[in-house]
């Protein structure tokens, strides 16, 4: 192996159903129905999905993601804003952890 | 930048190399299609009338630009509408490159219109912004024309990548005239209708969503009204065809459109109701078929008769992919 991370691993994501097939199936159904048009536009959800594929970092999510709000009518300047708002969650959640750090000072500190 | 277009025998080469996919053709007979026909009704005659063009979009199926020197003669010209008036084709489609740099090209909306046909002109709106061709909208007006106008996005960074720098204002300008004018508003016969087409190798989303993310951005930045936007999948045919093999996006490109087959749009494809003009006057399925030079049998627009392209066999390849993706696209856009 190479890299752990290969292009062509995404097309391998369904062999996940090869040991547990009964809980792939429940899975896919789900994740089906998560996007589709509901209360949130398909184009919204496609955003967040985005999003979320930065903040955890993905690079298969990535990939499918930025394809899929291009072909759901986004453009760059909407998409970078989408990173954005995960980024400034994920920065933010470090921040506020200091909150902890100074309870924790505090109860130490003369 | 020099502009070097492939040549048909090319183009059917890079088509029919991807191995990753089936062809077309055994798809369609995969679904029970085959051989898929014409109607036998012809609504549509759509002309190219020459692939000479103010703009040189990266998209271009045809390889339009200001270096090609092709135009429809006269003489073509009136033969097509001999055809017109005596079939019952009730629309004229006309494209070009730029139509309107056909020197023929009032002329022959003219005399569509005097024998009563409804006339479609594809325009790329920045010609209409050249002093030569400015007295046009008017004329567009008088004639009661249907303008197919393309804006490939409604911001102006996305659509100029794809058409050149300065485009996307000149269009915003243009179309505020047509507004003037009457053209896009829901009351009157003055229609017009806006193309999107996505800005690389990916598919259009869906044309109702992206039809009211334009309607809301056009009219709340510039005020813009329209009737309909069209969301077109980019053709892998011409210029769009070379630059999918240029960066090795290709065969991912064939394989999305594959992927995304719904057979679905199979009864309501553009080429069932319509023939196709090139400018010499060779008759094809679809102005795509035109460029990749499959021509129909007969071949020539001297020899056409009803009985011998009514229910006829449609010409396929692979580039057919970009009509049966998804939602379909024609000339109308979405088919289904």
């Amino acid at each position: 192996m190479d890299t752990y991370y290969n292009p062509a691993d995404l097309a391998k994501f369904s062999t996940m159903g090869e040991e547990a097939p009964e809980l792939w199936k429940k899975f896919m159904a789900y994740y089906g129905a998560v996007f589709q048009e509901g209360a949130l536009s398909a184009r919204e959800k496609s955003l967040i999905a985005l999003a979320v594929a930065h903040a955890v970092q993905c690079p298969y999510c990535i990939e499918s993601y930025t394809q899929d709000a291009l072909e759901k009518g986004s453009n760059q300047v909407q998409m970078t804003e989408a990173i954005h708002v995960a980024c400034a969650i994920r920065g933010g959640a470090s921040l506020v952890h200091g909150v902890q750090m100074k309870n924790v000072a505090g109860k130490l500190a003369f | 930048m020099e502009l070097v277009e492939l040549s048909c025998d090319a183009q059917l080469e890079y088509l029919n190399n991807i191995k990753s996919i089936k062809l077309f053709t055994d798809k369609v007979i995969e679904v029970n299609s085959h051989p898929l026909k014409s109607s036998n009704a012809i609504n549509t005659m759509q002309i190219n009338v020459g692939k000479v063009c103010n703009m040189a979009c990266k998209h271009c199926h045809v390889g339009a630009g200001p270096h090609r020197t092709e135009s429809m003669s006269q003489e073509v010209m009136a033969k097509c509408l001999q055809v017109l008036e005596e079939n019952n084709f009730k629309v004229l489609d006309i494209t070009g490159g730029a139509p309107e740099l056909n020197p023929h090209f009032p002329w022959l909306v003219a005399e569509a219109k005097k024998l009563g046909r409804h006339v479609i002109i594809r325009t790329n709106l920045t010609v209409l912004d050249l002093a030569e061709y400015a007295h046009l909208p008017e004329f567009y007006a008088e004639q009661k024309v249907e303008l197919a106008s393309s804006l490939p996005y409604y911001s102006e960074k996305d659509a100029d990548r794809q058409r050149g720098d300065g485009v996307f204002h000149i269009s915003i300008k243009v179309l505020k005239k047509l507004n003037e004018l009457g053209f896009g508003k829901d009351e009157g016969d003055l229609k017009l209708n806006l193309v999107y087409n996505p800005g690389g190798a990916f598919l259009p989303p869906s044309q109702k969503s992206i039809e009211a993310d334009y309607r809301r951005v056009l009219s709340d930045q510039h005020g813009i009204l329209f009737n309909n936007l069209y969301a077109f999948a980019n053709f892998p045919v011409g210029r769009f065809l070379s630059f999918l093999h240029d960066s090795s996006n290709l065969q991912r490109y064939m394989e999305r459109l594959a992927a995304a087959f719904n057979p679905a749009t199979l009864n309501n494809l553009m080429c069932r109701e319509q023939i196709s003009v090139g400018w010499d006057g060779y008759i094809y399925d679809c102005d795509f078929n035109q460029m990749l030079g499959m021509n129909c049998s007969p071949k020539h627009i001297s020899e056409f008769s009803f009985e011998g392209f009514q229910e006829r066999e449609i010409l396929m390849n692979n580039h057919c992919y970009a009509c049966t993706a998804g939602s379909g696209s024609s000339c109308g856009g979405a088919v289904v």
